[in-house]
């Protein structure tokens, strides 16, 4: 008994639990974080705006997307990725989420930034109700931490609407 | 390894992880680094294996003190004698 591979087990074992917890602390720690992030969106021009042959409204704009996110990164922050949808309530359902533009921050230095773009993703409505359609544009995040639990959280900016006619 | 050797080398390895995981995690959380965290607690667990896992002088500090052969010889086996036996058997019988 307690020959070297009685010791070498051991020793593994326990600094293998010690790791998990360590991992498990990092996790907590990052509740200890209260971030403040911001974020504005212009929509500089409704590019076109029409009815699909199948019915479906399509919009496409061109945004100013500026936000400073930095204050969402942590320690144990692997990267965050960043989605922005548009959400409207039609008669028929009363939530309606598209996303338009995502990416993927991989580092602090690089989460205060703005970017003058067309949206990524086709803004299609199924159906017909998006003339005058007042909507929010809404910024979601997904914190992706090195260990442990994925956070998510987003921020509201609400007071958009579409042209009254197809352009 | 004796076995004051052996307690030792288990208080040690204990002691030791326990350590180095606590200056760990506090080096990679004020230097908002994981990476100082991960590599810090190797460091201490290679340390640490350095430290317990090969059979050093200082674990053999204590060896057994075993009898004299001639104490022995004074204090023989008890033998199980051949009288006792048949007489339990007569009783029987």
């Amino acid at each position: 008994m307690h020959s070297f591979g009685y010791r070498a087990n051991a020793l593994l074992t326990f600094s293998v639990t010690i790791l998990a917890f360590m991992c498990a602390m990092a996790s907590l720690s990052d509740t200890l974080n209260s971030p403040s992030p911001s974020a504005q969106v212009q929509v500089l021009n409704i590019n076109w705006f029409q009815k699909q042959p199948n019915g479906n409204d399509e919009v496409s704009m061109t945004l100013n997307i500026s936000a400073d996110l930095q204050s969402l990164f942590t320690w144990n922050t692997k990267q965050v990725f960043v989605f922005l949808a548009a959400e409207y309530d039609t008669p028929k359902h009363p939530v309606n989420q598209i996303s338009l533009w995502d990416g993927i921050i991989p580092s602090k230095e690089q989460a205060k930034f703005w970017i003058h773009t067309s949206n990524k993703y086709r803004f299609i409505d199924q159906g017909s109700n998006l003339r005058g359609k007042e909507y929010n544009l809404t910024l979601h995040w997904h914190i992706m931490p090195k260990t442990g639990k994925m956070l998510v959280d987003k921020l509201v900016l609400p007071g958009y609407r579409l042209p009254e006619a197809y352009r | 390894m004796d076995w004051e050797g052996q307690k030792l080398a288990e208080q040690l390895m204990q002691i030791m992880l326990l350590a180095f995981a606590v200056i760990a995690f506090s080096a990679g959380y004020f230097t908002a680094s994981f990476q100082t965290m991960i590599l810090t607690y190797a460091g201490g667990v290679v340390l640490t294996t350095l430290v317990t896992l090969p059979n050093w002088p200082f674990f053999n500090r204590h060896p057994l003190k075993w009898l004299d052969p001639s104490e022995a010889e004074k204090h023989p086996k008890p033998q199980p004698s051949v009288n006792v036996t048949t007489k339990k058997k007569s009783i029987k019988k």
